[in-house]
């Protein structure tokens, strides 16, 4: 697929360096993601996931 | 801890409730009568507002922003207030957002009608529009956001950042496939052309179902769903990953649209893979609402409310499913143009949104009213009714698409379509659209019993009062609480820094799809003889989107066999370099017309246009006689010249100047055309002549609307038949 996007994208200077900033910033972000919600403590889920039902 | 006393605002939350139900029934019933518009094409024969393509606009802006827009309201005001224990911030803001809303719908409901619109699908009101549109959602936004500072829960719930997510993408999206240069007060051109607008139309079309259909309402299940079934949602982790997930990969999706079309094919691969990945978030979030129902499925058995949402979620489920499916090249191949396309919205439209609406409707509205509801019956009733109409409505319609596509393409041993005949493949149809009908109606049947149940228990019950609620207000946080806490629990608490953290994230698909399709010029490969429309040919294209032409009839041979044999030369992205909008459509319910213009005679397309059955037997298009009568109106059309200038298309000075003469040339040649038909040259004379002895107005054929889209007609496709392949300049 990639190769499909080089070609068209050859005028943009520094196009390289695009996907791989990209694929760093879906992967970082994703991996903080679920870091958080696998360290998340269970009676903050708890107290959170409750809310809609406190009135 | 000193408790505050406060009321949330019902009021508006029945506002908005009684908004839904009114302009469900509305939605509906236009619906309806198109899909009989299909068994008896001429049944509001004569009436320019009520034929097929002014009114299919309607249809789904009636759906999409009256029925769900305003059940988004409701939900939004009701659950809003209560998950942050604060009342709206802002009653003018409220009532703003209400009256505005509804002023916007009956504005849509008289312009589309009378032909004004920008033929874009979802976006087709015209300017003056769009900026209220802009207006009022701000006013909703601002007044959400203003509530979300007064708060009195310091978390927000996984609900409100999908209200938040829903308000900042709708916005952006809204004002740049929106952007357009206006003629005069109800008609512009779009700013984009061909390839372009198309890409921009998409990534708006696929993300409004993504943020208007789906992101605000998975929100009022995340609310209604435990609220319903009481107990909390199945895993309140799954559905931060769930909205993360969900608004980074959506906004990508919008080239499925577009496969096999002139859009450049590196971003319809994107589109692809974009979508294929979209069905992780879109069943997480399925199976998180479905399993909230864990312990409670003997509710479901006795429950209306939650029959009606298990029916949404399962909806959601099965079109969530089918969406990325169709992403699939060979997938879309197949069901791209076809009635395919029209179940699967519907599966969406009518289950998810209509069932969840429905559910919320009947968990709210006895409350609010201080009552039970009237008759659980006729709630059951109405759930079973409903839910055989929808599966009604969708199997015979994937029936339909897979049958006529398959014909579209069948081949016999020497070579030729089997099928040559577009109407072939309609009428072999015609019974799953009496079927369609049939699920349609009963869709609307149950819809009338909940109004008639609504009724009585608003009969029955008190007045709705806004309701007294207490909570303590929020103390700062000392640096001593939150030490240890966790990053994504410190954004929960800045509801103003991860709304622009949603905005980034949905930035970043958009960005990266749309801005090197407008700046890269090799996506577009230029061709030479490719040159504007004539005076006469835009006037002719202009009526062609006033009749909404693009509702039934695509403009996009896809590079087939089947297509190339059936319509001609494939489509080529340079071809639409100064279509304002584009006109590629997304549904065949008759031939596609890329290749269409020098095909059949003046006289042809006049009789078809008059009579279409008289040409062309057991067609369902409608006829369009008021075309054929109809004086052109040529009063504006040196400033839609002159706004096409300013939007690139290379019009002189001079033709501009002359645009009368080009137009008065151009149509006496066509009227020339049209005398070489005797049957023509005798009726014609004989109408001027009775117009003369009865000392009526008689409008001479050159000046007439027909004239016009004729000219168009017959120009489209034509440019390339000029070259030859070696003047398609390669970049």
């Amino acid at each position: 697929m990639l190769k499909f996007v080089k070609n068209h994208m050859e005028s943009i200077a520094g196009i390289e360096i695009y996907p791989l900033i990209s694929l760093v910033i879906f992967f970082t972000f994703f991996v903080g993601l679920f870091w958080w919600v696998f360290t998340a403590k269970k009676e903050y889920i708890n107290k959170v996931s409750n809310i809609p039902l406190d009135h | 801890m000193e408790m505050q006393q406060f009321y949330y605002d019902n009021k508006i939350v029945k506002k908005f409730i009684y908004a839904t139900l009114l302009w469900g029934i509305v939605g509906f019933s236009v619906g309806l009568l198109l899909a009989f518009m299909f068994l008896f094409p001429n049944l509001t024969e004569g009436i320019s507002w009520l034929s097929f393509g002014r009114l299919r606009p309607l249809h789904t802006n009636a759906v999409i922003f009256a029925f769900v827009g305003n059940a988004i309201y409701a939900g939004v005001y009701y659950s809003l207030q209560r998950l942050l224990k604060a009342r709206m911030a802002s009653n003018f803001l409220s009532n703003f957002n209400f009256w505005g809303w509804q002023l916007i719908i009956v504005a849509a409901a008289i312009t589309l009608p009378l032909g004004y619109t920008s033929s874009k699908e979802y976006a087709e009101l015209e300017w003056p529009i769009d900026i209220m549109i802009a207006l009022v959602w701000v006013a909703f936004g601002a007044n959400m956001i203003w509530t979300i500072l007064q708060r009195r829960q310091r978390h927000l719930y996984v609900a409100i950042w999908f209200y938040l997510g829903t308000f900042v993408t709708v916005a952006v999206l809204h004002i740049f496939n929106s952007l357009a240069l206006p003629v005069s007060f109800l008609k512009s051109y779009s700013v984009y052309a061909g390839v372009q607008d198309a890409l921009v139309q998409w990534w708006y079309g696929h993300n409004a179902v993504a943020f208007f259909l789906t992101t605000p309402f998975l929100g009022l299940m995340y609310y209604f769903v435990p609220k319903a079934a009481n107990r909390p949602v199945y895993s309140y982790r799954l559905s931060i990953v769930h909205f993360w997930s969900l608004i980074f990969i959506y906004i990508w999706a919008g080239p499925h649209h577009l496969l096999y079309t002139a859009l450049p094919n590196w971003a319809q691969n994107l589109g692809v893979a974009f979508s294929v990945m979209l069905i992780a978030p879109s069943w997480g979030g399925m199976i998180n609402g479905l399993l909230t129902l864990r312990g409670a499925w003997d509710k479901v058995r006795t429950d209306p409310v939650l029959k009606f949402m298990v029916v949404a979620i399962t909806g959601y489920g099965m079109a969530t499913f089918e969406g990325p499916m169709l992403s699939l090249k060979n997938v879309n191949a197949i069901a791209h143009f076809s009635d395919w396309i029209i179940a699967h919205v519907h599966v969406g439209a009518l289950a998810w949104n209509g069932f969840l609406t429905f559910g919320m409707l009947y968990w709210m509205i006895p409350r609010m009213f201080k009552t039970t509801l009237y008759s659980k019956a006729l709630a059951n009733f109405h759930f079973w009714i409903g839910t055989l109409g929808i599966i009604l409505y969708a199997l015979p319609m994937y029936v339909a698409g897979f049958v006529q596509a398959s014909m579209w393409k069948q081949f016999n041993p020497d070579g030729s379509l089997t099928y040559g005949n577009f109407l072939e493949t309609v009428n072999e149809i015609i019974p799953m659209y009496w079927m369609r009908a049939i699920g349609g109606t009963m869709f609307i049947i149950g819809a009338i019993v909940m109004l008639y149940n609504v009724v009585r228990t608003v009969k029955q019950g008190s007045g709705v009062e806004d309701e007294l609620a207490e909570a303590a207000a929020l103390t700062k946080v000392s640096k001593h609480r939150t030490s240890g806490e966790g990053y994504h629990t410190w954004l929960e608490r800045k509801p103003v820094r991860l709304t622009l953290y949603a905005t980034v994230a949905i930035l970043i698909g958009g960005v990266v799809q749309i801005i090197p399709t407008l700046l890269v010029k090799s996506n577009i490969p230029t061709i030479s003889s490719v040159k504007p429309y004539s005076p006469l040919e835009l006037e002719g294209r202009d009526l062609y989107i006033r009749e909404g032409c693009v509702g039934c009839h695509s403009q996009m041979v896809r590079p087939f066999r089947s297509e190339v044999e059936r319509y001609g030369e494939y489509s080529k992205a340079g071809e639409f370099v100064y279509d304002h909008p584009f006109l590629w459509g997304s549904k065949r319910t008759g031939p596609d017309l890329h290749r269409v213009g020098q095909k059949y005679s003046d006289s042809w397309h006049l009789n078809h246009m008059y009579d279409p059955q008289s040409t062309s037997p057991g067609s369902i298009m409608p006829s369009y006689k008021w075309l054929v009568r109809g004086k052109l109106d040529k009063s504006s059309t040196e400033d839609k010249m002159k706004a096409m200038v300013s939007l690139g298309v290379p019009y002189s000075e001079e033709e501009i100047a002359n645009a009368q003469q080009l137009m008065d040339a151009q149509g006496k040649q066509i009227e020339e055309n049209l005398y070489q038909d005797p049957d023509f040259a005798k009726n014609y004379e004989a109408d001027k002549k009775f117009a003369q002895e009865n000392g009526q107005d008689f409008v001479e054929m050159k000046d007439r609307e027909i004239v016009a889209i004729i000219a168009y007609i017959q120009r489209l496709g034509t440019d390339i038949k000029v070259k030859d392949e070696q003047q398609l300049s390669k970049k």
